[in-house]
């Protein structure tokens, strides 16, 4: 029997935004065809010019009161590239050269130039460069000493510190490991203890925290999850407690929630729904058998029962993976077998299989394109909240996790009706460990594979 | 900030540079440079931090969700020691009051309890904070939070009975509420054995008695195809319908069932 008493401030809240989104949705559905294809319609056009007008505010003037700065370029050039648009190649220099007067001559970015270094806009700056490519990005990365500042920032507990004497935390662990890896400066002093740090961050409900004992929140589950993955210790967390976790994350407004009765979130369509591309990365690199397609909830009509072609994949994933002999999948603690780390990241699964995502790609998607698009362009959080480059980012990020969310391998086409509205909605493949398009990544990890 | 500049570069660490990085904060309370750069003039010159506080409290009434800004009080706390407790465990209650679901003043309250202490009005907060919203999932992590880790309470184990009865109490006056749920099998975690076996939890959802399957057995409304004999995957099957938003995941759970006996 339901409570008699009034509405708390969480189910009022909750009714409000419930109340605002449900009325878009009427509205959208008692709207005809020809509307209702323009409300699903990614706003291109609008979208970049409003990101590139972000950047070039950023370019000539070089004001130093902001100490995020890196994590701008990176917001607005991840979300063109995701878009498979380009920068103006004049722009382009100006923010590689801008990005470099964040460098810190003892390594690391800071958040403008002149600012100490600091692991959060390092990994802004670093994946910014790999999102421009090309030789002068690239090569512009100072790694060995980034790779000192890294260590300095190491803590005796596993963790890092943000900056020097900054707070430590899982964000911090992942914004440094993430970057150790794409840059291939990732060892085992690096990763020592990490794994442990983490696993004291995975709460009772499931989801992972920022600092031990606090509580589960999609941001430092994403970092917490993917991190473990970088440096394969994946094993050790409590897998199918943080499934279940994230799977309740998702709201009937379709998009997710950052903790349980919390509010729906546009970003949060990658922080969480982000977990759900590396859970479906771990089911193929592990070889466990994707899950088939069942015949009632069948999303995808034009493929027969399609289980993955396991048994091939299998062999040649193991076959990447176990660098090391004496390796085995209970061995993650013992560094002298350990997996070549350098090629988790890396391994991308082969073959078209299909895979039924764990969560519900399509409601995420309405969420997206009906909920967090300003028709004007940018993206944000949810209905009566503005739009800033952030959300455009995570939001767009989260779409193109979704529509790829049937694929087991992220580099093959998606069927047409795993893109919600026109299939011109289309957006690049990202490689889920770093938030980076599919595609630079992979040139980027053959440059610092080779040099 | 060419000022300011000026003086960090030349590591200056003068009551003009304290001076300098307050204005500085001001104009920018996200930069953390200057935070860091003022935390070297406050120990250089040694400052009464109990000042450095109250300077802290005015940038927060605006920015409650600065990371540097609650990086820089824990530093100041962890300097003034035990004595500084009881007010930092008020601030935060005010602050909690205004925005009861802060993730950064759950984890600075959560700090200065484990470096600090002041662990015996805990659980009465939480109680209190769930008084007035039991969806507040803060405050039950929270109280887990306590009933691990308090050194008054004895552990897990031995608040398990209490809190399992208190749980049970919040999910019956609202079942949709997913936070006692959860609470739930926190308090079991790692060992299902037991949760399965008490008592108090099967009468609110596991016995798979007569009248359970019964009652499960009405939520199938389907004609074509019969309910499937094992009751977990008959659960399985009506979650794919009832909570068809997560349809997927219930197949997944349902294929990951060990095989029936």
């Amino acid at each position: 029997m339901e409570s008699l008493t009034s509405p708390t401030v969480t189910q009022r809240d909750q009714l409000l935004v419930e109340q605002q989104v449900f009325s878009l949705f009427k509205t959208f559905y008692n709207m005809p065809p020809s509307s209702q294809s323009f409300m699903l319609e990614l706003q291109r056009e609008n979208h970049v010019e409003y990101l590139t007008n972000g950047l070039k505010q950023l370019g000539p003037s070089f004001c130093v009161l902001d100490a995020n700065r890196p994590w701008i370029c990176y917001w607005i050039l991840h979300s063109i590239a995701l878009m498979d648009e380009f920068v103006d190649p004049e722009l382009e220099d100006n923010t590689i050269d801008f990005l470099s007067r964040c460098e810190d001559p003892n390594g690391g970015y800071g958040g403008g130039p002149g600012q100490m270094p600091h692991l959060a806009t390092t990994y802004a700056a670093v994946n910014s460069l790999v999102t421009l490519g090309g030789d002068k990005a690239l090569s512009s990365v100072n790694r060995e000493k980034l790779y000192s500042f890294m260590q300095q920032m190491k803590d005796a507990s596993g963790g890092f510190r943000m900056h020097d004497g900054g707070e430590i935390d899982v964000r911090a662990c992942y914004t440094a490991i993430s970057v150790a890896s794409l840059l291939n400066i990732l060892d085992d002093k690096l990763v020592q203890n990490v794994g442990n740090y983490i696993l004291s961050c995975q709460t009772y409900e499931g989801g992972i925290s920022g600092e031990p004992g606090s509580e589960a929140h999609g941001g430092y589950t994403f970092c917490g999850l993917a991190t473990m993955i970088l440096i394969n210790e994946v094993d050790r967390l409590d897998l199918s407690s943080l499934i279940d976790w994230v799977v309740f994350r998702q709201g009937v407004e379709g998009g997710f929630q950052g903790r349980t009765n919390k509010l729906v979130d546009g970003c949060y369509s990658f922080w969480q729904g982000g977990i759900f591309a590396l859970i479906k990365r771990l089911n193929s690199t592990k070889g466990e058998r994707s899950i088939p397609l069942g015949d009632g909830e069948d999303s995808d009509p034009e493929s027969p029962r399609t289980t993955a072609s396991s048994d091939a994949t299998e062999e040649g994933l193991n076959k990447d993976l176990s660098q090391d002999d004496s390796h085995s999948q209970k061995d993650h603690h013992d560094t002298s077998s350990r997996v070549n780390v350098a090629d988790i990241g890396h391994n991308s699964s082969k073959g078209h299989a299909k895979v039924n995502p764990l969560f519900n790609s399509l409601a995420l998607q309405q969420y997206i394109l009906l909920c967090s698009q300003d028709l004007n362009g940018g993206l944000r959080d949810k209905p009566g909240k503005s739009r800033d480059h952030y959300h455009t980012c995570y939001c767009l990020s989260g779409l193109s996790v979704c529509q790829r969310s049937w694929l087991e391998d992220e580099d093959a086409p998606p069927l047409p009706h795993a893109v919600l509205g026109p299939y011109s909605n289309l957006l690049e493949p990202i490689h889920p460990l770093y938030n980076v398009v599919l595609d630079r990544y992979q040139e980027a990890h053959e440059f610092y594979t080779s040099s | 900030m060419d000022y300011f500049r000026a003086i960090y570069k030349a590591d200056e660490r003068s009551p003009r540079a304290l001076r300098l990085t307050r204005r500085a904060i001001h104009l920018n309370p996200g930069n953390y440079t200057v935070w860091h750069f003022r935390r070297l003039v406050l120990e250089a010159l040694n400052t009464d931090l109990d000042e450095e506080l109250d300077f802290i409290q005015r940038i927060a009434n605006s920015n409650s969700k600065n990371y540097q800004l609650w990086h820089h009080r824990r530093w100041v706390i962890e300097r003034l020691g035990s004595n500084a407790r009881a007010k930092e465990l008020h601030l935060i209650k005010s602050i909690l009051s205004l925005d009861v679901k802060n993730y950064h003043a759950w984890s600075h309250r959560q700090w200065v309890l484990q470096a600090l202490g002041g662990w015996e009005d805990e659980l009465d907060y939480c109680q209190q904070l769930l008084e007035q919203d039991i969806f507040n999932n803060s405050a039950w992590n929270q109280r887990y939070f306590v009933v691990t880790r308090s050194p008054f309470l004895g552990g897990l184990i031995a608040v398990r009975a209490s809190e399992v009865r208190y749980s049970v109490e919040a999910i019956v006056a609202n079942p949709n509420n997913e936070c006692p749920w959860r609470y739930l099998r926190g308090l079991y975690k790692d060992d299902i054995e037991s949760l399965v076996n008490d008592r108090e939890i099967s009468s609110v959802c596991l016995k798979p008695s007569q009248e359970f399957r019964d009652a499960v057995v009405a939520l199938w409304t389907s004609d074509t195809h019969p309910l499937d004999a094992d009751l977990a995957t008959a659960i399985c099957d009506i979650l794919e319908h009832v909570d068809s938003l997560r349809a997927s995941y219930w197949i997944w759970r349902k294929n990951k069932l060990p095989i029936a006996a």
